[in-house]
């Protein structure tokens, strides 16, 4: 059989001239580790920067002398930065972006720990590590909650409000009933009911999705507000006194060094939601739900001409997503705190910005959730340490970086192609 | 189609299958009787692989209720479809990097496996070249042969009688008629628009004036920043129609909007008599002597909330005598509207009612009424009957012969190749972004064809010319 290919221009490879995406980076690398070299060089002291692999000052540690550590760090960056510029191979490019990063990271640090006030040069890598996951916990959740509302084609401004429920029902039933288990499951329904109504206005009355998903953040504020202050703050002993998940250490895992201490003996909501990254990423690549809502995020009418049922998915993957956020809600009140008013504090909107940074994808959600939760983590650091840098610096990173994503900086973002659309039969 | 196809349901009128009667509830209840479709905007995921597509809605699946699927057996399935019916696709291709021809035997092969009796094809030859439009009809001989029933939708004359065993022509939701494949074609037209009208497009030779529009070296990118212009060099002059022949996607949209100025030109210029125009706001483009009509009238041609009256002054609204400062002129621009309706023969309730009511023809009539409505000196039509009835047609391509004749340079693009050649009197045929040949309109339709799909006469018959070495490798990929 002889066939023509049909032209398809869009085919065709792009010339962009010498000035590639991968050259810009290594540029803008380049730099970064050049600042880092010279200026954070100059501004570290000859102290020696300990990163301790314990929870505080004792203990084995990596030590380097603060001076030659921000230039030698600062140098790796310029190398990566260099290689980028002079052209690497395709694959390459993301490790060699990636140790570049982490040296410009490390620089920073070593300017950082030796600069700090005498008897604090020392950064304790099990309890920053420790942070960074309890920090991005919320994330995590949040992400994913993202990532199956929206890989079936709906978008979940509506985050922080299905994670503060979570956390308030959790809180509110968990007291009453004094079982954490209770508590779990009133989250989880607390957050799915955040989501009924996101997927009830969205779906069946094709409400503007951004704009409910708003609205609903303001009810869960207004809702669990008005009850706290009802109930809660009257009567603290009764309402907001839930059980708490008693911590739980993993065999084995637990004696790794340094990851043992920080993530394997304790929060069991850290299990689950790294559990729940590999389920879903699994679920949504390589089972017929996942292929199934792939196909309504991206072309819903293909997947109704074969007889999938386009809004019976998404009703059920926005209200597993409430599930999900709920869940993450009682990773605070279940386990770290007890209910406050408005307690998650922006954490789901973070939470959509990792969703984007990490593409639509539960694993890079993951990394984008740990990501943010380290910059959260080390601004707390850096105040203990009385750091020159203030924190707020820090606490904007996370939109930032979603800006750069976004904006297509480190490679092409693009969502589910059916993402916010409602889907109208004929 | 939808309906046998259970997307819409029937408000009266039943449906039999082998002569039982049959109620459709969904696609898959349609599947499950044996029918499958081959939409005319394919209905396949873009980011998906081919197996993914075919699975998707019949998936095979292990591991119980986790639901794990079963790409080998997926990929087994389409390899074993693919043999049977001479249809080769590769099973781990990602739709979106396959050719428009491949991704319809895609189409075909999902629904082979789910063991359709009935294929329904929905206009399955608009988007393809004529080659690839020869080699569909092979393959739907092929299935015939099979035993497959095959219900070939086309609004194309010449496939019809190519393909059909038996023809029923419907017009306006109601069956007027069947026919025999030995009709004639003007027998099949005169049933599709009810009355006897004619193919061809009556047109006195040109005689051409002045260059009018001249482009050259013309580089302009697409929305995806993807070079879609690469080098046009164009000239029409006063008086003649230069048509614009290719297959959708091959430069022709990025063309003509680079020239309107709704796109930066990178590189080369385009002059309207003489003054350099690239680089110019579209607004000063169209008030320089330019009438435009775009290919997406929805989209780019109307504002369907608007009054018809509201369309028509679209493009002059703010000048006399339609508008005065800040305020427009209501009466004015009703009168003038009243006036033009009758002249171009819209079918409209009236001048107020808002233009989306219309149907496509009546749409189309009122763009091309506001556009002719200015002295032009150069008027560019991009697919000018897309959707459009048959009596809006003929109208439509009256008047775009007449704006020739009183000496405007006309500019007209199509896919459809029976339109371009009925217009004009010289054929440019893009393809990737190039012209690849000027012809005359009396050129055969083969050789345009081929043109079409990259391969000019004199490349073919060289032993390494360039787009004829691209031709040639595809169809070793897929053979």
């Amino acid at each position: 059989m002889s066939t023509m290919a049909v032209p398809d221009v869009a085919v065709a490879p792009v010339d962009e001239g010498f000035w590639t995406r991968s050259r810009k980076v290594g540029l803008t690398l380049l730099a970064l580790g050049l600042l880092a070299a010279v200026l954070f060089g100059a501004l570290a002291t000859d102290q020696q920067a300990r990163f301790t692999l314990s929870d505080d000052a004792a203990g084995a540690a990596l030590e380097i002398n603060g001076t030659i550590g921000a230039i030698l760090f600062g140098i790796i960056a310029i190398a990566a930065g260099a290689a980028l510029l002079a052209g690497v191979p395709k694959r390459w490019f993301l490790p060699v972006l990636g140790v570049g990063l982490v040296g410009f990271v490390l620089s920073f640090l070593c300017w950082q720990v030796s600069a700090a006030p005498t008897g604090q040069n020392f950064m304790p890598l099990v309890n920053i590590i420790r942070g960074t996951f309890i920090l991005a916990l919320p994330l995590i959740f949040g992400a994913l909650a993202g990532v199956l509302c929206e890989r079936s084609g709906v978008v979940n401004v509506a985050i922080e409000g299905q994670l503060l429920m979570g956390a308030f029902s959790g809180a509110l039933f968990g007291s009453i009933s004094g079982s954490v288990w209770v508590g779990l499951v009133a989250a989880a329904v607390g957050g799915a009911f955040i989501s009924l109504l996101l997927a009830v206005f969205a779906i069946r009355y094709l409400v503007d999705q951004v704009v409910i998903g708003i609205v609903l953040n303001l009810l869960a504020v207004g809702v669990t507000g008005f009850l706290y202050e009802r109930l809660m703050q009257t009567d603290a002993e009764q309402y907001n006194s839930a059980p708490r998940f008693s911590n739980w250490e993993i065999p084995l895992l637990k004696d790794i060094p340094v990851l043992g201490p920080a993530l394997f003996r304790g929060n069991i909501f850290l299990y689950v939601g790294l559990l729940l990254v590999l389920v879903i990423h699994i679920g949504l690549f390589r089972t017929r739900w996942g292929l199934r809502t792939r196909s309504v995020g991206e072309h819903p009418t293909a997947a109704d001409t074969l007889g999938v049922k386009v809004l019976r998915v998404r009703y059920r993957n926005v209200l597993l997503a409430g599930v999900v956020a709920g869940i993450g809600g009682a990773s605070y009140t279940l386990a770290l705190y007890s209910f406050t008013k408005n307690m998650i504090g922006g954490k789901g909107f973070i939470a959509l910005a990792a969703l984007i940074f990490g593409r639509w994808n539960p694993t890079g959600a993951l990394l984008a959730a740990l990501f943010f939760g380290f910059a959260d983590q080390l601004a707390t650091y850096l105040s203990a340490i009385n750091s020159s840098i203030p924190s707020q610096f820090l606490a904007m990173l996370p939109y930032l970086a979603t800006i750069l994503a976004v904006a297509g900086l480190v490679g092409r973002v693009r969502a589910p192609a059916a993402d916010g659309k409602p889907y109208i039969k004929g | 189609m939808n309906v046998l196809y259970g997307l819409y349901q029937p408000d009266e009128g039943e449906i039999l299958v082998d002569g039982k009667p049959l109620k459709l509830k969904g696609p898959s209840d349609a599947i499950g009787a044996g029918i499958g479709m081959v939409h005319q905007h394919f209905m396949l995921v873009p980011v998906f692989t081919v197996a993914e597509n075919i699975m998707l809605g019949a998936e095979q699946t292990r591991g119980g209720i986790a639901g794990f699927l079963d790409r080998r057996r997926a990929r087994r399935e389409v390899a074993e479809v693919s043999e049977r019916y001479n249809l080769r696709v590769d099973p781990d291709a990602v739709i979106e990097d396959l050719p428009v021809g491949i991704q319809q035997r895609v189409e075909i092969v999902k629904a082979l496996t789910r063991d359709v009796d009935l294929l329904i094809l929905d206009e399955p030859t608009a988007v393809l070249t004529p080659q690839e439009t020869e080699e569909l009809l092979t393959v739907m001989r092929s299935l015939k042969a099979a035993g497959k029933s095959i219900v070939f939708i086309t609004h194309k004359l010449g496939e019809v009688k190519a393909i059909a065993d038996r023809i029923t022509v419907i017009r306006r939701g109601k069956t007027v008629g069947t026919a025999s494949p030995e009709a004639s074609r003007d027998e099949l037209a005169a049933l599709m628009v009810g009355r006897n009208v004619r193919l061809t497009v009556d047109k006195s030779p040109a005689t051409p004036g002045d260059p009018v529009l001249e482009v050259a070296g013309l580089v302009v990118d697409d929305d995806r920043q993807i070079r879609a212009v690469d080098g046009v060099d164009l000239t029409v002059r006063a008086g003649e129609v230069l048509g614009v022949a290719g297959v959708q996607g091959n430069g022709q949209t990025e063309l003509i909007e680079a020239i309107m100025g709704l796109r930066p030109v990178l590189a080369g210029t385009v002059s309207l008599a003489g003054d350099r125009i690239d680089g110019w706001k579209t607004k000063k483009v169209l008030r320089a002597g330019v009438g435009y009509v775009p290919e997406d009238r929805s989209v780019d041609g109307l504002v369907k909330e608007f009054s018809v009256a509201e369309n028509l002054v679209l493009d002059i609204y703010d000048r006399p005598p339609f508008g005065a400062g800040l305020a427009l002129k209501p009466d004015a621009i009703t009168s003038s509207a009243k006036e033009r309706i009758e002249q171009f023969d819209v079918r409209t309730s009236s001048a107020d009612a808002p233009v989306g009511t219309l149907s496509g023809g009546n749409q189309q009539k009122v763009i091309v009424a506001r556009e002719l409505s200015r002295p032009l000196k150069l008027f560019i039509a991009a697919q000018p009957t897309r959707g459009v009835d048959v009596g809006s047609i003929e109208f439509i391509h009256s008047r775009i012969v007449h704006e020739r004749d009183v000496g405007t340079a006309v500019v007209v693009v199509s896919s459809e190749l029976d339109e371009v050649i009925g217009l004009a009197d010289r054929i440019a045929v893009m393809y990737r972004g190039r012209i690849i040949g000027v012809v005359g309109p009396d050129t055969p339709r083969e050789e345009i064809g081929l043109l079409m799909a990259g391969i000019s006469p004199d490349a073919a018959a060289a032993t390494d010319g360039g787009p004829a070495t691209d031709a040639g490798s595809a169809s070793e990929d897929e053979a």
